[in-house]
């Protein structure tokens, strides 16, 4: 793992800190690459934040910039509401695997569809975090969870989503799509920066997937933490730009 | 019909738990269900319970599926189930509407939680109106609502035949505090109470032929013309009305002398109980009356017991602002009784509070 | 036994509501009526983690209460936290292994007294068995059950533990046992400091 960068993010809001996340979290590396995106791109007072029900809802009031939470799987279509309601505002809805891939399928694969201009940041853990760690559409094959408590079987419950793979699929060019992890703090950074920008330059949609860890849920230690997010996780997601209208020029 | 808990046994634990084992001893077929708290538990039990007794189970993408694909298992003729609670509750509207619309017996425990959006997870009594009136329709459901462990497991049994006897969609109504906690209970095998088991039945997919031995079934929610609806709903109407008298179910306490007469739901209920033994013991003539059903509801037995008692008061408490309220106004318009009300919306009534506002009214 | 309520309160991963489990089973194995709660919002995520328990021969009413007969407080966060479920019936218990600002304590209570269950833990058995430690004090407070049936729901509960590393089950009964003394011996001083 890369090491973090020590200094606060300015756009963080300081009151709500310390977070509120588990420890080892991967939800608090997310926030602190976003809020530094934030900062670099110097959009804190233009940005709507918008966070949906899962663990992501600890993060209501994680920025000092104007946000809302929405409900569950709802994030999508309320920032396409914000966005098209004052252009002019940068929206970024922040969600989980569950809220995303799931329950809020039709709002993600739609919104696609129409390359409403927001940014979105889905946070993948692979179960559903908040309600105490049932499967999730990316739980791996033959993964634990309380729903799948003999290990997911693909037979009866199909193979984990490939998010950004299906929404690179569904839109036109101007879409950013790309997944990132939190194991590797730089390019997540930078990538999430990417689809802000995009927004910012009016191409389209922009999506990033976020590969993250759930200690609690896993019932992991650090090390097995980080091995399933690095070994199993990453393998099955494979992390980089799938998408890009930006100039090549993006180092 | 499979034994499950064989001789009737004592068993110690969670409401959610409770949920589980009773759709197994009712010889439940199938759960779809999403996940929400204060309801996870039912999923988490049913799903290492059901491959051990060759059940099955599926997690929907969302509260719509789950409610929907319940509706196509009953239809296929199977006892399918669902729990939810809170903005699931909501989103299941559009399914059990379908299953009032198409008669089919669905049966659904919800656990409430606060309310309204997210709410909390916690606890409380805000899904009257939803669970009793919250489809585009005329609230064709039979809604029981719960008090203790025992009740959650009697009713559940009893919530399948109940459904598929009458074939109205049938909602066994708990809350957070039922789900979570833990008490005894006595578990059994319905058959060995001298319970019936109402066999389910296919809707479509059904025996015979097409064409040979029988017609081919075409099931419908959506009509042409005003009068083609008009005529469906009110012979359903007359229909739910004709079999309320037989699935009413209330309790009476202390009603015959009682100045004033508390009613309350659910849990709450067991608060107004601890609360009117209280009163009584301070002199002061309470009583005590519970809806089980609160669709349909046991309208002429308040009447009865209101006319009876020569009450004065009536205090409804609940952990809601007006829901059971409402409920009860509209069921006994006409009575010249007067209505009090401790609402307490998303949090718990201990006796404590009825007490002290009993004291405030007389 | 009358109706007892007791609402028990620590930091996420103290073990408050697995000892809420435990004592509860071995009141229900000693035919009483007693009903658990856990507290479960979104305070799970590093809040204060609480357990309403109650214990009665009659039918228990309703599932939570406002003010216990016995609350123990594991954390300085926990004190504060649940202060307000303590009135002039109350005996509240916090543990002396913490620092936090007296004013927190409860305004109102019958005593409030201080055992020393994390240090005991710490130095002289093992920092797991604190909450261990915690179950035998409730147990030499109140007597709600009896340390026999509360030996056989422990053994219960962690069977599988045991089965692993026999040497856990001694640890763990004499966690019990000392927390039971410590429980009566603190009972004890205040009598004497009240003479
Ligand atoms: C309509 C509705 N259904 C269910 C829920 C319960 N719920 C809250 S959070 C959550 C899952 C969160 O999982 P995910 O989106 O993956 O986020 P994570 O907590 O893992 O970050 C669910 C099912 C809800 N709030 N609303
Ligand atoms: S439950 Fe999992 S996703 Fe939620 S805060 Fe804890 S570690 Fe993070
Ligand atoms: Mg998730």
């Amino acid at each position: 793992m890369e090491m973090l960068a020590p200094a606060t993010p300015k756009s963080w809001y300081l009151p709500s800190k310390p977070h509120k996340f588990c420890p080892g979290c991967g939800h608090g590396i997310t926030l602190k690459a976003l809020g530094e995106a934030i900062d670099e791109l110097g959009i804190q007072q233009e940005t709507i934040f918008g966070c949906d029900i899962g663990c992501s809802l600890l993060a209501w009031n994680f920025f000092a910039c104007d946000s809302t939470q929405t409900h569950h799987g709802r994030t999508t279509p309320v920032m396409v509401g914000i966005k098209r309601a004052r252009p002019e505002l940068i929206t970024i809805g922040y969600m989980g695997d569950g809220g995303g891939y799931s329950i809020g399928s039709q709002h993600l694969l739609n919104s696609a569809v129409r390359n409403e201009k927001v940014t979105l940041i889905l946070v993948n853990n692979t179960n559903y975090g908040m309600t105490g760690g049932q499967m999730a559409p990316t739980t791996l094959p033959g993964q634990i969870t309380e729903t799948s408590p003999y290990g997911r079987d693909p037979e009866s419950t199909g193979y984990p989503t490939r998010g950004p793979e299906f929404i690179a699929e569904l839109t036109p060019e101007g879409a950013y799509v790309a997944r990132a992890t939190v194991s590797k703090y730089k390019q997540l950074r930078r990538l999430i920066r990417n689809a802000i920008r995009n927004q910012i330059e009016g191409n389209g949609f922009s999506f990033v997937e976020v590969l993250s860890t759930c200690p609690t849920n896993w019932r992991t230690n650090a090390n097995q933490t980080w091995n399933f997010l690095e070994e199993k996780m990453e393998q099955y997601f494979p992390v980089g730009e799938i998408k890009s209208p930006l100039g090549k020029g993006d180092k | 019909m499979e034994k499950i808990i064989g001789e009737p046994k004592k068993a110690f634990m969670t409401g959610n738990e409770t949920v589980a084992w009773a759709c197994l001893a009712a010889g439940a077929d199938i759960m779809f269900g999403y996940p929400i708290t204060p309801q996870n538990e039912v999923m988490h039990y049913w799903t290492r319970l059901a491959p051990k007794y060759n059940r099955g189970f599926l997690q929907t993408e969302d509260e719509l599926s789950a409610g929907f694909t319940t509706c196509g298992a009953v239809q296929a003729g199977k006892k399918a189930f669902t729990a939810t609670a809170g903005p699931g509750n909501v989103l299941m509207q559009e399914p059990f509407g379908m299953a009032e619309a198409m008669r089919l017996p669905v049966l659904s425990i919800i656990q409430q939680r606060g309310g309204p959006s997210s709410g909390t997870v916690v606890y409380s009594q805000q899904e009257v109106t939803l669970t009793t009136y919250g489809g585009n329709g005329e609230g064709h459901r039979i809604v029981y609502s719960t008090a203790t462990h025992q009740e959650i497991y009697d009713y559940v049994i009893k919530g399948f035949n109940i459904a598929w006897k009458y074939r109205f969609p049938t909602f066994v109504l708990g809350d957070g505090y039922q789900a979570k906690m833990r008490e005894p209970l006595e578990m059994y095998d319905p058959e060995d109470k001298g319970i019936e088991i109402i066999k389910p039945y296919p809707l479509i997919g059904i025996p015979g032929n097409i064409g040979e031995s029988r017609e081919p079934q075409h099931l419908c929610n959506i009509y042409s013309l005003e009068e083609e609806l008009y005529e469906v709903l009110m012979k359903v109407s007359a229909e739910y009305e004709a079999i309320s008298p037989e699935i009413v179910e209330f309790e009476a306490r202390y009603c015959e002398d009682a100045d004033i007469i508390i009613i309350s739901h659910g849990v709450v209920s067991r608060a107004a109980d601890d609360a009117v033994k209280i009163l009584r013991a301070q002199g002061i003539k309470a009583g005590y009356f519970r809806p089980i059903t609160l669709r349909p509801f046991p309208q002429q037995q308040l009447r009865d017991v209101i006319a009876q008692s020569g009450a004065e008061h009536l205090l409804i408490a609940e952990s809601a602002y007006g829901q059971l309220e409402r409920l009860t106004k509209q069921e006994i318009y006409g009575e010249t009784v007067k209505i009090d009300n401790l609402f307490m919306p998303g949090v718990g009534i201990i006796d404590y509070d009825i007490i002290k506002k009993v004291k405030s009214i007389i | 036994m009358s109706l007892i309520r007791i609402a028990l309160a620590g930091e996420g991963g103290q073990g408050v509501q697995s000892v809420a489990e435990i004592l509860t089973e071995a009141a229900y194995n000693e035919n009483q009526q007693t009903i658990y709660i856990p507290n479960f919002g979104l305070e799970q995520r590093g809040g204060v983690s609480i357990a309403f328990i109650q214990f009665s021969d009659k039918r228990i009413g309703a599932p939570k209460f406002n003010k216990a007969d016995v609350v123990i407080a594991l954390s300085g966060r926990a004190v504060g936290r649940t202060a307000g479920y303590s009135d002039e019936n109350t005996l509240f218990v916090y543990d002396s292994g913490f620092d936090f600002d007296k004013e927190d304590l409860p305004q109102q209570a019958k005593k409030i007294i201080a055992i020393p269950a994390v240090d005991t833990a710490n130095q002289k058995l093992h920092p797991k068995v604190f909450n261990i430690i915690i179950m035998g004090a409730v147990i030499g407070l109140t007597n709600v059950v009896s340390f026999e049936a509360a030996k056989e729901a422990l053994e219960h509960k962690l069977a599988y533990k045991f089965e692993k590393d026999p040497s856990l089950r001694e640890l763990n009964f004499k966690a019990m046992e000392i927390g039971k003394q410590m429980a009566e011996k603190s009972l004890q001083e205040e009598v004497d400091n009240n003479d």
